[in-house]
């Protein structure tokens, strides 16, 4: 494969860039493979680069309905943070925080990552108090936490609005320094041109339409591209994931809702990293391109659409302006929407399932691009061992049953409030 | 913006309503036995279909009582509303 590097950039100038390598084939289905991951966003890819890398599982198929990084890879506010309060959460996304700080490396792709802090500002004593339980925990767990008083936050975001006729005022926040965010489609291609280099099929424009189950135990898929046998296969359909389990006959305890975003037209640097707005759901930061990027609630019903509707921008940007007054003058750029794939206690799905030989990866509601390699990591070990790994330990689908939950929020189950 | 023709005060805007999720659960009866996956069942899990789902709505910005709306989650468009008290085929 050829290295991307300052070298090959110039020699390739000398060629008008006419001669860059492709960086993934487009193969034709084989009829078998070892492992077939549905899915060929994020996490599908980091499954197979994953199993590929740290398993030496080659024969290996991402099976997509669409085109890679065509779902909520490429619709996310790109954050990356690892501010959980339970330990499982806290651990599992510290773990994928390191992956993230050696990825661009690693993957010899540029994504971009800037770790420059994420802010959830805090308006009202009590809210202060859970913040500084919250990183207490953090601590504990040993990521980075700041509980920051109202000048401290004053300091880093002065365009807020500190003046006395706020509803809301910002009494402080918690701070993780090392949270960030990346280019969300160069992760996509990173891990897509390592795993194509590994021997991985990227299969695109392919729809999966059944399963072949035979007694329990998966024997492979069925596609609008032909049959393909599997020994194992792999879900990572996000916002697909009950769509799958109707062919399988399977129940889960998830909900697929549509989430949307938007981006203001560019502007210089104003917002260093990440802000979320305590007295209503909004969060926020600026792209190196200059757009500020937004997002908030869901629109709060069940949706496979990818779009969602005015009323929801509006009451999300209410949110924003309330904390940026400054976003009035600017003009919107886009919005667009996404599915999540929303568990019933806010918390991800890693797990083997009842059929031998099929894995589950699923739940991450509107938080699943931060945990894109640690998931891809973990998914890989649960396929390649037929086992858990100790990070996703915690992350079983029988904990619903069991009582084991991981309400990080403590919403219960209406997922559409969260 | 969803339009939703409640039963009680007639065609209201999205904004006028709360959801209230997927209407063909049922609660198990509280005076039988219950088995723990009936109310994992009742508690957790669901369909969420893509296609034809008939959900709970409350106008909660109107007359405030609880409808069922037969809504499609592909294409948000709704094809009947009824009572709480009605069925919807």
């Amino acid at each position: 494969m050829q290295k991307y590097s300052v070298f090959s950039l110039i020699k390739n100038a000398f060629s008008n860039h006419q001669n860059w390598e492709v960086a993934w084939k487009d193969p034709a289905p084989k009829s078998e493979y070892d492992v077939v991951i549905i899915g060929g966003g994020g996490h599908g890819l980091a499954t197979a680069y994953y199993l590929a890398k740290e398993h030496n599982i080659r024969n290996v198929a991402i099976i997509e309905k669409g085109w890679i990084g065509g779902g909520n890879v490429g619709r996310n506010t790109t954050i990356i943070r690892s501010n959980f309060m339970y330990d499982a959460n806290a651990r599992f996304n510290e773990f994928g925080m390191d992956l993230w700080r050696n990825l661009s490396q690693e993957l010899n792709f540029n994504v971009m990552f800037s770790p420059r802090g994420i802010i959830n500002l805090a308006h009202s004593d009590a809210q202060m108090n859970a913040y500084a339980r919250r990183g207490n925990s953090m601590r504990l767990n040993g990521i980075d936490a700041k509980l920051l008083d109202r000048d401290e936050v004053k300091k880093l975001i002065p365009m807020a609005d500190f003046s006395d006729e706020v509803r809301f005022p910002i009494f402080g926040g918690l701070m993780q320094p090392s949270a960030g965010t990346a280019r969300h489609d160069a992760v996509a291609w990173g891990y897509a041109r390592q795993a194509d280099d590994m021997g991985v099929d990227i299969i695109q424009h392919c729809e999966v339409t059944g399963f072949d189950v035979v007694n329990g135990k998966i024997k492979g898929i069925r596609t609008s591209r032909g049959d393909i046998k599997a020994k194992k296969v792999g879900l990572c359909v996000a916002g697909s994931t009950n769509i799958l389990a109707e062919k399988l006959n399977m129940t889960l305890p998830i909900e697929t809702h549509v989430l949307q975003a938007c981006v203001s037209e560019p502007v210089k640097p104003l917002l260093d990293g990440v802000v979320t707005f305590g007295a209503g759901h909004f969060y926020i930061s600026q792209s190196d391109k200059g757009e500020m990027v937004m997002g908030g609630d869901l629109d709060g019903y069940n949706s496979y659409a990818q779009r969602g509707n005015l009323p929801t921008i509006q009451h999300v940007l209410t949110g924003g302006l309330a904390l940026f007054p400054f976003l009035s003058r600017l003009k919107m750029l886009r919005t667009w929407g996404g599915i999540m794939d929303m568990s019933m206690d806010g918390s991800p799905i890693i797990d083997k399932t009842h059929i031998e030989g099929l894995y589950l990866n699923c739940g991450w509601c509107y938080g699943g691009f931060k945990s894109t390699p640690v998931s891809g990591w973990t998914f890989a070990h649960t396929i390649a061992q037929d086992q858990v790994h100790e990070l996703n330990s915690e992350l079983r689908l029988n904990r619903f049953s069991t009582g084991h939950l991981l309400d990080e929020k403590g919403l219960g189950t209406k997922t559409w409030i969260g | 913006m969803l339009y939703i023709k409640c039963p009680y005060c007639g065609l209201r805007a999205q904004k006028e309503f709360s959801y209230g999720g997927d209407a063909t659960v049922k609660r198990p009866n509280i005076n039988e036995e219950v088995s723990s996956e009936d109310w994992d069942n009742f508690v957790y899990m669901r369909k969420s279909p893509r296609g034809k789902h008939i959900e709970l709505w409350q106008h909660i910005a109107g007359c405030r009582q609880w409808i069922k709306v037969q809504r499609d989650t592909a294409t948000h468009e709704i094809f009947q509303t009824a009572k709480v008290t009605e069925e919807i085929r």
